[in-house]
């Protein structure tokens, strides 16, 4: 790894502590990165990583602690000071500008002035060394989120970085785009550049990092050699207890086809939204569909359709149980028994200012009889919305506290907890552990299996292979709007979910090709 | 010949109708690229008007007197901007309230100078040049600030889409989240953008009180203010489209002026409503292909930005 700079690290932490209002973010945090080196900073959610590479990055400044720069002490203001040192930034959630060129973008993130046409030709001369083939002229909005995390990495490349820190970048890429990333990136480790990656995905983690780094609650717990490690004992590690993988369940006793979704086209309301193209597809009681795909292909049309948010243009298009619902808005769709757990749950899925009791309410009025006269029963509310805080342990001080005090995965667990105790003929469950830690996602899981088990029918649209491969019985792909025939899941590999789920914008290949052929599948 | 004798005139005074509203437009442009929404612009015009008025009155000196209304008028847009930008106030609500203040302040101000008279600005004359026919006083018989609003909305546009300044400002306009994670001070650039917004308001409305009808009056933008607002969705935030709007809603209060005078028979209130009606109208239309307007809206418009971790 390192040749020149010999045991000096290109990066060290001492004691980073910040503290936020009731919370400790980083509680005297140590880390050490040498040159050339791959480091793998693992933690569930909320364990403090994202504040760390912000300290690191100059987005945030520490309330205590020393950041060395190749042995020397410095200190990071801003992004722009960071950018000089020589670090560079990754973001999870891109901070791209959607209605701008790719070359614009770049210039943004870079400090000074640059000459436009200069700066074009360095983009496609990096971007062709590095294999991340990006067109300076395009805009961003028209691209995939693979083409969009390239023009992330492209405009740190240009800047000769000393260290890269990548935050979550491959929870938006097919398996393929992220194997393609991985070469990139260890080119860069061969050439000297230290990468700060964080990640939770463990068998990532053990492929590419030499050294990784964990955190849990804020705290420092240990530095470990990942390629020594199993990906259960990481995940132990991060959580801190032992974990117990979602017990299946068998798929032979399967009832009736309870939603069938036939020759489904819809066009996208919203711009750069995706049209559907003749979706078909059906689930049977007793049973779990997983959608996969990279998110913006379709998912977000789909998921309208399917909950009434948005309308069919033929009624038999969806038919609930035999009966078309393809022109009935969501609350006449709740009332013949389909649930639905949004993807996004503050704003969609709940109303963050809300009690639980109403946002228990608000879903659950006509399956639960909570109205009286047309008045709020305010009794059978509130024992509604206790019995799911019981029933689904979600962690609250009181079902009298809104549900944006909660933390991601309460509340999510919450939400599905509605849904479920409804006693849904369908669920439709959107990305039902994004952002979840481990030990929600497992009960989460479990939920919706128990669920299907007891006859419902259940969809999950989902970007995290590993979950859809842990719960569905069959799975099938969307791409670009149009969804593949669906496979069970010990007839298909993750490889060929990642070959379809690549559509046309597999990384490295011309637009057209593959896509076609995966579609097939 | 004679018989279009009548188009000079016409055309001349259309480009005075026309110019507080290049003024206000362009300036509101730059302010709502930045993400900010300032519905105060009538409000910052009247108090300009009035001031570059009181200066004029008072010394005599006009260059002085715009002086005095662009920074009346930016300093009407700070307020604004510690309000929405500092302590986050609601920009709609903030901008309205901008507006019934510039109106009660303005006329405060101005009691004292209601109905004095002053001579209007100068207008060029290059012998030889200004007297050739037709086209003589219309391109070289025009006052200063008539020149300067074509340079304002041609500096605008090389620096919105030539000048890396422009470029950010533009990034903080499409998603101030992403421009502060990149470390842009999106807040400072919104103060700038806003108080650029208000000079040109307060030059806009000294332009009134000072050409267009070289008097004070209360309320004398007369909604103008709105007018130059909904230019900018007309215009769907492009610097050279706010410039051919400016002129076409000018060109319809003028006509509506000539009309009367002609004795055309319709009633007058229904002559005056033409410029506001075709307001609606235009913005009707516009609003009926959204994506032309999304393309080059700034998406986080109206927005207001928590500079939180």
């Amino acid at each position: 790894m390192s040749e020149s700079s010999g045991d000096t690290p290109q990066l060290e932490l001492r004691g980073i502590t910040k503290e936020y209002p009731g919370c400790l973010a980083n509680d005297h945090i140590d880390l050490k990165i040498m040159p050339g080196e791959i480091h793998a900073l693992l933690g569930e959610n909320g364990a403090g990583k994202s504040t760390l590479v912000k300290i690191i990055y100059g987005v945030l400044e520490a309330d205590e602690g020393e950041i060395r720069w190749m042995g020397e002490p410095i200190e990071i203001n801003n992004p722009q000071m960071a950018r000089k040192t020589g670090i560079g930034m990754v973001f999870q959630h891109f901070s791209l500008f959607e209605a701008m060129t790719v070359t614009e973008n770049i210039a943004l993130g870079m400090s000074g002035r640059q000459n436009m046409k200069e700066l074009e030709s360095r983009i496609v001369e990096i971007s062709n060394a590095y294999g991340l083939p990006l067109d300076p002229q395009r805009q961003v909005h028209t691209l995939s989120v693979g083409e969009k995390q390239r023009i992330e990495i492209v405009r740190c490349l240009l800047q000769n970085p000393k260290l890269l820190i990548m935050d979550e970048p491959t929870s938006v890429l097919t398996p393929q785009e992220a194997e393609k990333m991985f070469e990139t990136l260890r080119r860069l480790s061969s050439e000297g550049v230290s990468i700060l990656y964080i990640s939770h995905k463990l068998d990532e983690i053990k492929a590419l990092c030499h050294k990784a780094t964990i955190l849990r609650g804020g705290k420092y717990i240990s530095e470990c050699d990942p390629t020594q490690e199993t990906a259960k004992s990481l995940a132990e590690m991060m959580i801190g207890t032992n974990l117990t993988p979602p017990e299946h369940h068998e798929g032979g006793d399967q009832g009736p086809v309870r939603l069938k979704v036939r020759n489904l086209s819809i066009d996208a309301e919203a711009e750069f939204g995706i049209d559907l193209i003749g979706i078909n597809f059906e689930v049977r009681g007793g049973e779990i569909l997983g959608i996969a795909g990279v998110a913006g292909n379709g998912q977000i049309e789909l998921l309208a359709a399917l909950s009434g948010e948005s309308l069919s243009r033929e009624t038999e298009a969806v038919r609930l149980d035999d009966k078309p619902i393809g022109r009935m808005g969501p609350n006449d769709r709740r009332n013949l028994g389909l649930a639905f757990v949004p993807e996004d749950r503050l704003g969609h899925g709940s109303v963050p200012e809300m009690k639980l009791t109403d946002n228990a309410f608000l879903s659950g009025f006509s399956r639960k009889q909570l109205l009286k006269g047309g008045f709020i029963n305010a009794g059978a509310t509130a024992d509604y919305a206790q019995e799911i805080v019981d029933k689904f342990d979600v962690r609250t001080p009181g079902i009298d506290h809104t549900a944006g005090s909660l933390s991601g995965g309460n509340l999510q667990k919450f939400i599905v907890g509605r849904e479920v105790l409804q006693e849904p003929e369908v669920i439709i469950v959107a990305h039902p552990t994004w952002g979840v830690d481990a030990g929600a996602a497992a009960a989460i899981h479990q939920t919706l299996i128990d669920l299907a088990d007891n006859g419902t029918a259940v969809l999950v649209v989902s970007q995290d292979l590993d979950e859809l491969f842990a719960i569905s019985n069959r799975i099938a792909v969307i791409s670009e709007g149009r969804l593949s025939t669906s496979r069970p899941i010990h007839e298909i590999s993750i490889e060929e979910i990642g070959l379809m789920m690549g559509g046309t914008h597999g990384m490295g290949e011309t637009d057209g090709d593959t896509g076609g052929a995966a579609h097939v599948a | 010949m004679a018989g279009f004798d009548w188009i000079v005139p016409v055309i001349l005074t259309m480009i005075t109708a026309a110019t507080p509203l290049v003024f206000a437009g362009i300036g509101e442009l730059i302010t709502e690229k930045s993400g900010v929404l300032n519905l105060g612009v009538e409000g910052m015009m009247l108090v300009g008007a009035v001031t570059g008025f009181i200066t004029a009155t008072v010394t005599g000196n006009y260059f002085l007197a715009v002086l005095a209304a662009a920074f009346a008028g930016s300093v009407m847009a700070f307020l604004f901007g510690v309000l929405t930008l500092s302590l986050m106030a609601n920009q709609v609500a903030t901008g309205l309230a901008l507006t019934l203040f510039g109106v009660g302040l303005s006329a405060l101000m101005g009691q004292e100078f209601v109905g004095m008279p002053v001579d209007p600005l100068d207008k060029l004359y290059i012998s030889g040049l200004t007297d050739i026919p037709y086209i003589g006083p219309i391109i070289f018989g025009q006052d200063g600030l008539v020149y300067l609003s074509f340079a304002v909305v041609a500096a605008v546009s090389w620096f919105l889409y030539k000048t890396k300044a422009g470029l950010i400002l533009r990034a903080v306009g499409d998603s101030h989240d992403a421009a502060h994670s990149i470390g842009y001070s999106v807040i400072g650039i919104r103060y700038l953008a806003v108080m650029f917004g208000g000079a040109m308001s307060g030059i806009g409305g000294a332009y009134l009180s000072l050409a267009y009808t070289p008097m004070w009056a209360e309320n004398m933008t007369a909604g103008r203010g709105w007018i130059a607002l909904a230019l900018i969705v007309f215009a769907t935030w492009k610097p050279g489209l706010v410039l051919i709007g400016a002129y076409m809603f000018g060109g319809i209060t003028i006509l509506q002026l000539h009309a009367q005078a002609a004795g055309l028979d319709v009633p007058s209130q229904v002559l005056s409503m033409l410029p506001y009606v075709a307001t609606v109208l235009v913005l009707v239309l516009i609003s009926k292909d959204q994506s032309r307007i999304r393309k080059h809206a700034p998406a986080c418009i109206g927005k207001i930005f928590h500079p939180a971790a």
